[in-house]
């Protein structure tokens, strides 16, 4: 009985703490948002939210932000309100709030990255009808939306050729993240590559489940790496670190060993130069710097899909590692292939569906 | 000083203690508290859509708080909260999608449906407990796990639209949401389920504090022993904590899954909302009002913490960490409590 009188007092004097705090602050932003809305500056602002993964995944957010710190310095823009800056979000909950928030600082083009934000922004971009919205890796149907899309399977069938050339066990691993359409468009490209590079080759491919687990990644790529597999392609954000610590960890061990894993979204060499035969990149940075550039010249594409794919250099190949054995022959085989992809006299196959069809000649 | 106002103090202490050593540790690391603050206050109540947010977020932690608290006070820990949480989530969305009937009969039935989800996962470690002795803290923990991968299968497998990692939107007759709450928020994602959430602190308050049921659920969380001795059932009374616990933490699953969300998600991890009910019931001191506070106070952080970063340069894992230090100061409260007692009896010679 005594707990229960105790909570009550104490939750009235919190109460009373936040509704009087609450009473005080309103009254004072009314005068706020009017003097908001009187000066309307015409400097060009952006800025982007990032899923989960956070803005340091040293992958997809991370080149996003790149991207957009670029655009920001290229045009004499600060970092902060009215110039560039991002939002990160730690649960799914928060990525409407923060796309709000951005539209409510009046940043001009607001990013949403990753496909995990598509119902929040298509939620938020119907409400706020006068704020222009771009979004990452989905499709959203409103005038004031660009979609950016990537075609994935271009550089991820890159990465598979790479691999099915490197390989000396004929045997390669591929860790997805979740089991969404972007990995998969990455999952297809890199069998079909595998494919039409060395059909003998066995893949084995898992998904981790998530975009943010390192150690998952981890513990994935070392259960491939024991039972055979030498090259590794990882398309899964911030738990694909784990695959490079891995392959860093048994490279120490074992020097003379041949082990490399793929990067992906960005050149992530980085992340272990004996280890990392090349990455398959997808340049968000190039689509982000590109995309605000038309906005900031008010040529915003919304409601359109921004398609980027080889041919518009939106996505490629990092160089290859100089260690690989393999080298000479990879680089032309990857020459060859880029030149027929951009070419459209071979086209990728971007869903399992399509993969099962698919025939290189 | 009087054992009361001790108990009201500690609290508080620990809530001051926790944002005096944030604001050294934002010191120390270079950032400016006094606008790291201003920017949390602002971003909790600077707009009125904020205020909505900040009550939508802790909708789900009042119930997630009531969740654990009525387990502790019939002495369980009850960890499995997030499990349950996304269980009643899933059930609740379940039912949104697949049938199509009148609001009056829709919307409870989906409630119901995740109060019944909570409550059968929350039954297996009760269940386990009262029967076997196996220690609900393991049992629960692995059943969390369970739950996300067991809920991510079928929302891959079984209800998932086209897209192949959501389910689709929940019909408008099971949904909490409400364009009126929404007006008045501007467009803040508040919804209709903060009133069952208060009604939920009125019934937990009643059923322990007001009905003999409740003084057996009470009496077991005390002395176990004694409560057998005085010819209660003792497995009984856990079975029936845990499911009550169970759906609770259901119904917190609902709010997401019919007021915030609308619909449910393949998850990468867990949400966080079970382990933070921990936290809001350990602040809380186990009762309903305690809870109801401790959750509005979480919820502002949280909320709030999101407009660090932009107006104030702060990133916001700084509140994440004060959240942490005012937990661990709640938990060591005895320190306090060795203080105010020094103090008081200073007064008094």
């Amino acid at each position: 009985m005594k707990m229960r009188k105790v909570g009550m007092a104490l939750s009235l004097v919190l109460a009373a703490g936040t509704l009087l705090g609450a009473c005080g602050k309103s009254d004072n932003n009314k005068g706020t948002e009017t003097s908001k809305g009187g000066e309307k500056t015409k400097k060009f602002s952006v800025a982007m939210v990032t899923d989960v993964g956070g803005v340091d995944d040293k992958s997809f957010n991370q080149s996003a932000w790149e991207g957009l710190q670029k655009f920001g310095q290229d045009n004499g823009m600060k970092k902060g309100k009215g110039g560039y800056d991002y939002l990160q979000s730690k649960s799914d909950a928060d990525y409407s709030t923060n796309l709000n928030t951005l539209v409510r600082q009046d940043f001009d083009l607001v990013y949403g990255i990753g496909f995990l934000m598509q119902s929040a922004v298509e939620e938020i971009a119907k409400q706020q009808k006068n704020a222009q919205f771009a979004i990452i890796d989905a499709e959203v149907k409103q005038p004031n939306v660009a979609s950016v899309l990537f075609k994935e399977q271009e550089a991820a069938f890159l990465a598979g050729v790479a691999a099915a050339l490197q390989t000396k066990s004929n045997h390669i691993g591929f860790i997805g993240g979740m089991e969404i359409p972007v990995i998969e468009r990455f999952e297809s490209g890199f069998l079909a590559g595998v494919k039409a590079a060395k059909p003998e080759v066995k893949v084995d491919v898992q998904y981790s489940g998530a975009f943010d687990k390192a150690e998952l990644g981890q513990s994935i790529a070392s259960k491939m790496y024991s039972s055979g597999a030498d090259v590794i392609f990882h398309a899964a954000g911030a738990t694909g670190n784990g695959l490079f610590k891995e392959a860093v960890d048994r490279k120490a061990k074992d020097p003379s060993k041949e082990i490399w894993a793929i990067g992906v979204d960005r050149d992530q060499n980085d992340m272990g130069p004996d280890v990392v035969l090349t990455s398959a990149l997808k340049r968000v940075d190039v689509a982000v710097q590109d995309l605000s550039k038309k906005a900031m010249d008010g040529k915003f594409p919304g409601g359109e899909i921004a398609l980027y794919g080889m041919a518009e250099d939106g996505v490629g190949l990092a160089p290859i590692n100089s260690k690989a054995s393999n080298k000479d022959a990879i680089e032309a085989a990857i020459k060859d292939w880029s030149e027929k992809i951009k070419s459209g006299a071979v086209k990728v196959p971007g869903t399992r569906d399509e993969l099962k069809n698919f025939s290189a000649k | 000083m009087s054992k009361r106002l001790t108990g009201i103090l500690t609290p508080i202490i620990a809530v001051l203690l926790g944002i005096i050593v944030g604001t050294i540790i934002m010191l120390a690391s270079g950032y400016n508290p006094v606008d790291a603050y201003t920017a949390l206050w602002n971003g909790a109540f600077g707009e009125t859509y904020y205020i909505g947010e900040v009550i939508r977020q802790f909708t789900p932690y009042i119930l997630a708080g009531l969740a654990v608290a009525f387990a502790f006070r019939v002495g369980l820990f009850n960890i499995g909260v997030e499990g349950q949480f996304i269980v009643g989530w899933l059930a609740s969305v379940w039912v949104g999608v697949s049938f199509d009937l009148p609001r009056v009969i829709h919307l409870p039935l989906a409630i119901l449906a995740a109060m019944v989800a909570g409550a059968l996962w929350a039954f297996i470690p009760g269940f386990l407990k009262a029967r076997f002795r196996v220690h609900e803290v393991i049992v629960t923990i692995m059943m969390n796990y369970v739950a996300l991968h067991t809920t991510n299968y079928i929302i891959r497998n079984v209800l998932a639209a086209k897209s192949g990692d959501k389910t689709e939107q929940i019909h408008e007759s099971a949904s909490l949401r409400s364009e009126f709450l929404q007006s008045i928020t501007d467009y803040s994602r508040l919804h209709w389920g903060i009133v069952i959430a208060i009604v939920c602190c009125i019934i937990m308050w009643f059923l322990l504090e007001r009905t003999t049921r409740g003084f057996e659920l009470r009496a077991v969380g005390f002395n176990q022993h004694a409560a057998h001795y005085a010819g209660m059932s003792v497995n009984k009374n856990i079975i029936l904590s845990m499911l009550i616990s169970g759906a609770f933490a259901g119904l917190a699953g609902a709010m997401e899954g019919l007021g915030t969300f609308g619909y449910a998600a393949v998850k990468g991890g867990f949400t966080g909302v079970g382990f933070e009910g921990i936290a809001v019931a350990l602040l809380g001191a186990n009762t309903s009002l305690g809870v109801f506070f401790s959750a509005i106070l979480f919820g502002i952080l949280e909320v709030g913490a999101l407009n660090m970063p932009l107006e104030a340069g702060v990133p916001n894992e700084l509140v994440s960490i004060i959240i942490a230090l005012i937990v661990f100061f709640v938990a060591s409260s005895y320190i306090i409590r060795i203080f105010l007692d020094r103090f008081s009896k200073k007064e008094v010679k």
